[in-house]
């Protein structure tokens, strides 16, 4: 448990430990469970209801959309704590501000050009 | 306090002025989003054609007046070292703009093909009958406008950055809007977009390779900053390999871009499928801003350390130019040819790159600069060839065409010939150039490689002068548009600067000459 890759010893046995459980589980529950297997419970599990289509299903692009401008601001927001915390030091003040005014309207501006062209609207 | 929080932070200092011309290629940019947003169908294509030149012109005044003010010679870091204005960067940032002007002129043509070479609504699906419907009616979408500024601003940075960091946000910033050109083409739809997913996935794989190298030269040198690593390539006492291993992954990224070869399998598809004016972008723009990184990285970062890496970066440059010029033989397809041409063009330009002396970096911008203009109107060319389903690529198509139309054919054989290097064109003196240097640098192999392979590379485009000349032209043979006065400009700018580069070159290599010497 020494030298440079005994720091990575605990991850091994946490790994070799992690798949012994594993393994225990499943194998006590395949000894314990019946198996009566019928062509309903072979199915593939969806919420309850039965599966349809193949899995090159068309996905909405909608939800790619939205999904996208929320990594737009999600950014932002990144960018905003560390310099939240700069920015009320001497020196940096009014520079710091009118760059990150710049920053934001940057974003800002994105999202006018999604909203008209209609990005943001459901249906 | 967390040792961070009290780190002493202070503001990088940014000189306005010396960045002016790349600030006002992405605000341009911006005000070109905001135009598609808020302005009326009719008024967009007008308004957005204005935006584009207005923005590349006066980024250009402010280069020059930026050369002229001496920032060529008392080179200028800022922005806390992550810009350099010097010479090259100079250079290459005008490089692009001037270039990027002609390419725009081909982009914004609308008469050749009616309503322009872009599709009108990218999203409607290829083949429907809503497509057909938007070939006939609509004219093209016109956010080509406000991305080719996002790509050439990104490229101007590109070609400036002065370490690592800035210079892979710039590679980003030029490679996105290009990615998604590629896909806007108004006819054979499908080969555009499957050209546009190929790049966007081997690019992501570059970038993802230049990104493992930036880490590997940080646990190298310890910092990203091309003044460090090469103080850190002399003095550091850490083992070379380390540096090696982020210097081959750094290469692999660049070199990705400039298509070279081995890096180069994705150019034929792209250049063949990309709508033809943003293929004449990409095969100017992109090799002036991909070669500028490679110039600033190896002359900057690792100058000391050439005697280890040269060879093999000398045994790229012999495979571009040989494989670029072999493969270009077999082609059927001019576009293909012409990818295959600017593959080992690409070899021609690392030759000169690897001379490793001042003249190396000043026959590399000059060659940039003269296979740029005649690339470009070499491809406007292309888009004039047509039949009823669009361009007409296919070699066989040109046959006659020297009978149909004597002037196009008159003067596609002279880019042809600038190409092969004959005398008195820009090929021959940019040539001329980078071999000269690289033989002052003692690259004596490379030079011989050169030259063997700009003899075989002259047969495929001398074969198209012989088809468009000595053959019967087919009965159903591609008719020859009439060019809009915005292309007649783009192919005149061309032709033009193709045969006064080679009446006289000095005009542009004194520039150059006083521009090649890079800020450490």
């Amino acid at each position: 448990m020494s030298g440079y890759l005994g720091s990575y010893a605990t991850l091994g046995i946490l790994l070799v430990v992690g798949v012994v459980l594993f393994g225990a589980a499943f194998a006590g529950n395949r000894l314990l469970r019946p198996h009566r297997p019928d062509p309903g419970k072979l199915t593939t599990y969806e919420s309850g209801v039965d599966p349809v289509g193949g899995d090159w299903a068309q996905a909405e692009i909608r939800y790619y959309v939205f999904a996208y401008l929320y990594v737009l601001f999600a950014v932002e927001s990144v960018f905003l704590f560390p310099w939240a915390l700069v920015f009320a030091r001497p020196g940096f003040g009014t520079t710091t501000l009118v760059e990150m005014a710049v920053f934001v309207a940057v974003l800002l501006l994105g999202l006018l050009y999604a909203w008209r062209k209609g990005v943001l609207r459901w249906t | 306090m967390n040792p961070v929080l009290a780190a002493d932070i202070t503001l990088p200092h940014i000189n306005y002025g010396a960045i002016a011309p790349i600030l006002i290629l992405l605000g341009m940019a911006c005000v070109g989003v905001l135009a598609e947003a808020f302005l009326p169908r009719t008024l967009r294509y007008p308004v957005q054609v204005l935006v584009s030149l207005v923005a590349q012109v006066a980024g250009l005044a402010t280069i020059i007046g930026l050369a002229l003010s001496n920032y060529a010679k008392k080179p200028t870091l800022t922005a806390g070292d992550a810009l350099a204005v010097d010479g090259p960067g100079l250079f290459l940032q005008g490089a692009v703009l001037v270039l990027g002007i002609v390419a725009t002129l081909l982009i914004a043509e609308r008469s050749v093909e009616r309503g322009g070479a872009f599709v009108a609504q990218a999203a409607v699906t290829a083949g429907s009958e809503a497509d057909a419907e938007q070939a006939r009616r609509q004219p093209s979408q016109t956010e080509i406008f406000p991305l080719s500024l996002f790509a050439l601003g990104g490229m101007m940075l590109f070609v400036s950055a002065n370490d690592l960091l800035t210079m892979f946000v710039a590679l980003e910033v030029f490679s996105l809007p290009l990615y998604l050109m590629c896909a806007l083409a108004r006819r054979r739809r499908l080969l555009s977009q499957e050209a546009a997913v190929k790049y966007f996935l081997l690019g992501a794989f570059s970038s993802a390779f230049f990104v493992y190298g930036i880490a590997m030269l940080y646990g190298f040198a310890g910092s990203v900053k091309f003044h460090d690593i090469a103080v850190a390539a002399i003095s550091s006492g850490k083992s070379d390999l380390l540096m090696f291993i982020g210097l081959a992954m750094l290469a692999i990224g660049l070199l990705f871009k400039a298509a070279a070869v081995p890096f180069h399998v994705w150019t034929p598809d792209v250049y063949q499928g990309a709508p033809t004016p943003v293929t004449a972008l990409m095969a100017s723009c992109t090799k002036v801003a991909a070669f500028g990184g490679i110039l600033r990285i190896f002359y900057v970062a690792f100058l000391d350390s050439r005697w280890d890496w040269r060879p093999v970066i000398g045994v790229i440059a012999v495979l571009t130019m040989v494989i670029g010029a072999i493969l270009a033989v077999t082609q059927t397809d001019i576009k293909r040819l012409l990818a295959y041409s600017s593959i080992a063009n690409a070899g021609y330009v690392l030759t000169g790159v690897l001379a490793m002396q001042k003249d190396g970096i000043s026959s590399s911008l000059f060659y940039l600069v003269t296979y740029g203009f005649t690339v470009l109107a070499a491809f406007g060319l292309v888009t004039l060839v047509r039949d009823q389903d669009g361009e007409a690529t296919h070699l066989s198509r040109w046959a006659g065409l020297g009978r149909k139309a004597p002037v196009l054919a008159g003067v596609f054989t002279f880019l042809m010939l600038s190409f092969a290097g004959i005398p008195l064109t820009s090929g021959f003196t940019g040539k001329f150039a980078v071999f000269s240097a690289a033989l002052g640098g003692g690259q004596t192999t490379l030079v011989i490689f050169g030259v063997l392979s700009s003899v075989l590379l002259a047969f495929p485009y001398l074969r198209v002068v012989v088809l468009m000349y000595l053959q019967e032209p087919a009965a159903d043979a591609p008719t020859v548009a009439v060019p809009g006065a915005l292309t007649s400009a783009a192919l005149a700018i061309g032709a033009i600067v193709t045969l006064l580069l080679g009446v006289w070159p000095s005009v542009l290599l004194d520039v150059a000459n006083s521009a090649a010497q890079f800020v450490g």
